[in-house]
């Protein structure tokens, strides 16, 4: 790796969660029977005419004002064409030279600082149907015994974003990914959820020496369909890339698979086939100007950003914390729970994260309370608090009054008995692996059932393993 | 006795109120000469057995989707194809109670100037039927000319509604774009399709239009009229600025027979209180033509790529794969007009020739937009000849698609400024009729019907077809 940057642009679709489809007024919902949420205008029928959903209109305006664009005064739709058993039309309406949305800046904090995401485009269109292969290899249509369509999907509205070529690794794609997913969440109009599909992500990766001017070939890194999938898949083909370069090869341009669980890369088919689509203006619609006043509606609607919060935390946190919060929707509660930062930060990062309950629900105050007391109750009373802490009319006082057992006469005969029964592990930790310490603490509490102060029983432990 | 050649719908929906005859007696009267003389006309591709209504039954152009009746734009591909759902303007005419007496024959895919390219055979024009009705929408003009249906619509995207009037000898209404509904029309070319009236008077136009126009939340390019339709009633031109386009007057290829009817008609109208004046419409007329073999291919390109073979209409057997499919269903589906025009759409917007091609047409139709709106700031309707020639014989333009092309060269340029035209018969050449092309600004329909109304007041013109009279 060393020596070597790798350059990478993203792809992003986001299914827009609208009631109603782009152009027609079928359900927009996912996982209904097969085909019982299409009409003749998403079949293609003869004669019939796409009408755009105000709706999502609004949300992509909404989206690219979050994500820093300018909102165009007068944007086109244009026809996108192919063929394809998903596409009934023959032709995907799309936006192509006039997106709504252009030019710009999404922030990805890192620990050492903002680094600014230019995007290209954000843009409306309707999704393709399901097609299913039946029969023959890797799901593919070329070999299958007969291929099936589901038509519920065609026709509903996507958002593509395009970002400029501006993430240099892996894990800042990912962490890209992940902000702008749980902007898309908090802005109300995507679920964006990988293994369903409503947020979709295609990588174009190239690498270049390090201090090098300009962009060499580049591939294209086809639906990853989670987070880390993301990530791996494009450490996988930048790893690629560099080794074909260092052994003296040229990278062709190509669209690539990534096989998540063989980490390999394949690919699907090469550029130089790729289609000539055929742009042009849709003349069965009418440009999208959107009016200055819904801009304005629109930009109000919007909280701050996830990377300004994260910054804004970073004055009482560290910025693994901080970006955990924001990034998995929790800073919202931790700003409400009063009380120590960290400890607030860390139980609801991960004890409170563990239990399943959801942030929204969770009584800040009593959580505050609970987690003021936490050193003094026991610690499974800690858990089952937080496990109910979720719950309509959770109140700390009923947990708050049980205490710990930090009196060293009852819990030493069970570190005597811990350490007898471990004489193995005690002989190593004496010997240096001080790490086992752990491993000791939570064998006297499963003894305690998780009544005993752990703080008082890692000082006894220290103690008696020390002597 | 109704008799089905002479009775306007205007007259037919007297009788209808007069309780002079009933709406099945009409009907059944239509059905009657359908029998007798659609053998030899083949206007229609499917004569309803029944319909509901009662009001004046109606023909339908058969790209105007009916639900529950089959509608196959002439074209094989869509053979046995039945819709599930009613266009707009279907809709619009069974909610006037209009019974459906069936669906005319067209150019497959309204593509064609002779209803010679339907799949199912031509149509023959009824003053003549040696010769073409003129198309696309020769089967509603036979139909209307013929005494088969009083009233029908057609379709217009280079000059099916206008020329097959022409033609005919009847009234055609091509309506500002816009005005009227596209549901549930089968698209040839988007940004040029639409419906419009083939009647035997001015005031059935006008009638029918009351009708159909209006905007359709199901169509986003629609448009409210600023004015309701009236039903005209003047008999002079007086204040009216008429302006004779010297290009669309003296164009290539125009008979002189042509030539001279519309002369007389323009002389007419001066008698009738008109001030008449020549004005210039250079770019239109030598760009118009070549512009919109651009445009309309390109869009019909796309508008017929959603027939696969996948979801309905024909489908080839074939062993292949999915490529094989759709090639062997287009292949066998499409006739040679539309399997031209996708290949010239096509080309015309591939990479590397768009903005040579497409991108170029684009911006000459906005040259002819201006151009008109220079032209109707000295007057309020242009006119023209609305076809160079009469009826021509069948077959004989058939092999020459270039010769077929220039049929449409004096309705073209209007229909790519968007603009409404109305063909009225303004007398006979050779014992055919010959129409006269009146063209105002966008939504001037009523004072295209007032001017049209006078004017066929005083050519008093017999629309009945000599040989059937």
């Amino acid at each position: 790796m060393t020596g070597w940057e790798p350059v990478v642009g993203l792809e992003i679709h986001i299914q827009l969660k609208t009631q109603t489809k782009m152009f027609c007024r079928c359900e927009n919902v996912w996982g209904e029977g097969p085909n019982t949420r299409t009409c003749p205008v998403c079949l293609a029928h003869p004669g019939t005419l796409p009408v755009p959903n105000g709706r999502a209109i609004e949300w992509a305006v909404k989206l690219g004002l979050a994500l820093g664009c300018e909102v165009a005064e007068r944007s086109v739709f244009h026809r996108k064409n192919y063929f394809y058993p998903d596409l009934p039309k023959g032709y995907q309406i799309s936006q192509y030279d006039e997106p709504l949305c252009t030019a710009g800046r999404f922030a990805v904090p890192g620990s050492g600082g903002d680094h600014e995401i230019g995007i290209v485009r954000a843009h409306l269109e309707e999704d393709a149907a399901k097609t299913v292969h039946v029969g023959g290899k890797a799901g593919r249509i070329s070999g299958a015994a007969h291929s099936l369509v589901d038509f519920n999907r065609g026709g509903t509205p996507l958002v593509e974003i395009v970002t400029e070529p501006d993430l240099h690794s892996p894990e800042e794609a990912r962490r890209f990914l992940q902000l702008l997913r749980q902007t898309v969440v908090e802005l109300g109009i995507s679920d964006a959820e990988m293994e369903k599909g409503s947020l979709r992500c295609d990588a174009n990766v190239s690498v270049r020496r390090e201090g090098e001017e300009g962009l060499r070939t580049k591939t294209e890194l086809k639906n990853m369909n989670s987070f880390k999938f993301v990530g791996d898949g494009i450490a996988a083909e930048v790893a690629r890339q560099i080794e074909v370069y260092e052994s003296g090869g040229e990278v062709g341009q190509e669209t690539l698979h990534f096989d998540p669980a063989s980490g390999r890369i394949s690919s699907l088919r090469s550029k130089e086939e790729a289609h000539d689509y055929r742009y042009f203006p849709e003349p069965d619609l009418v440009p999208v100007e959107p009016p200055a006043a819904l801009v304005e509606r629109m930009r109000a609607e919007i909280g701050e950003l996830p990377a300004a919060r994260i910054r804004r935390l970073e004055g009482e946190l560290d910025f693994d914390l901080s970006y955990g919060l924001v990034a998995s929707g929790r800073d919202e509660l931790y700003e409400r729970v009063p009380g120590e930062r960290r400890a607030v930060a860390n139980v609801v990062m991960n004890q409170l994260a563990a239990t399943g309950a959801h942030p929204g629900r969770v009584n800040a105050e009593e959580l505050g309370k609970l987690i003021e007391a936490r050193d003094r109750i026991p610690r499974a009373t800690f858990d089952e608090a937080l496990t109910a802490a979720g719950e309509p009319g959770f109140t700390a006082e009923r947990y708050l009054a049980e205490e710990a057992v930090t009196d060293a006469s009852e819990l030493d005969p069970v570190i005597e008995r811990v350490l007898a029964a471990n004489g193995s592990q005690v002989a190593a930790y004496r010997s240096g692996k001080e790490g086992l310490l752990g491993f000791f603490v939570g064998q006297v509490m499963r003894e305690t059932q998780g009544k005993a102060n752990p703080k008082v029983v890692n000082e006894r432990l220290r103690e008696r393993l020390g002597a | 006795m109704i008799d089905t050649l002479r009775l306007t719908a205007e007259d037919a929906a007297g009788l209808l109120k007069r309780k002079e005859v009933s709406s099945e007696e009409l009907t059944r009267a239509y059905r009657a000469s359908i029998a007798e003389r659609d053998p030899e006309l083949h206007a229609y591709l499917h004569v309803t057995e029944s319909a509901d209504g009662d009001g004046v039954p109606i023909a339908l152009k058969d790209v105007i989707t009916t639900k529950g009746v089959p509608t196959t734009a002439a074209s094989r591909i869509l053979e046995g194809y039945v819709p599930v759902f009613d266009s707009t303007v279907a809709a619009c005419c069974k909610d006037a109670g209009l019974p459906l007496l069936g669906k005319t024959n067209l150019d497959e895919f309204a593509m064609g100037s002779s209803t010679e390219n339907s799949g199912f055979g031509p149509t023959r024009n009824p003053w003549d039927p040696e010769r073409v009705p003129g198309g696309s929408s020769g089967g509603s003009a036979a139909a209307v000319a013929g005494g088969l249906a009083p009233w029908a619509l057609g379709s217009d995207t280079g000059g099916s509604i206008k020329q097959p009037a022409s033609l005919c000898g009847l009234v055609g209404l091509r309506p500002t774009y816009g005005t009227v509904s596209r549901y549930g029309i089968v698209a040839f070319a988007s940004s040029l399709d639409q419906v419009g009236p083939l009647t035997k008077t001015v005031r059935d136009s006008a009638l029918l239009m009351q009708v159909i126009s209006g905007a359709d939340p199901r169509d986003s390019t629609t448009v409210e009229l600023p004015q309701p339709i009236e039903l005209p009633e003047a008999e002079d031109l007086r204040g009216l600025r008429i302006g004779i386009p010297r290009e669309l007057n003296e164009a290539e290829g125009m008979e002189p027979g042509v030539k001279q009817s519309v002369d007389a008609a323009i002389r007419l109208a001066e008698e009738l209180g008109a001030e008449v004046g020549e004005t210039r419409l250079p770019r239109s007329v030598e760009f118009g033509l070549a512009c919109y073999y651009l445009i309309a291919p390109a869009e019909a390109s796309a508008n017929l790529a959603r027939y696969d073979g996948v979801r309905f209409g024909h489908r080839a057997q074939v062993d292949g794969d999915l490529t094989e499919l759709y090639e062997r269903t287009r292949w066998e589906g499409f006739g040679d007009e539309p399997k031209r025009r996708i290949m010239l759409g096509t080309y015309a917007l591939s990479a590397g020739y768009y903005e040579a091609y497409y991108g170029q047409a684009q911006k000459v139709r906005t040259v002819i937009k201006d151009e008109f709106a220079a032209a109707f700031r000295d007057f309020d309707l242009l006119v023209s000849p609305t076809s160079p020639t009469v009826a021509f014989r069948l077959g004989e333009k058939a092999e020459n698609p270039l010769a077929m092309y220039l049929s449409d060269v004096l309705t073209i340029p209007p229909n790519m400024a968007g603009l409404p035209g109305l063909s009225i018969p303004c007398g006979l050449s050779e014992g055919l009729p010959v129409g006269l092309q009146l063209i105002g600004p966008q939504f001037s329909e009523n004072a295209l019907f007032r001017a049209g109304h006078a004017l066929e007041r005083a050519f008093a013109f017999d629309y009945v077809p000599e040989r059937l009279r």
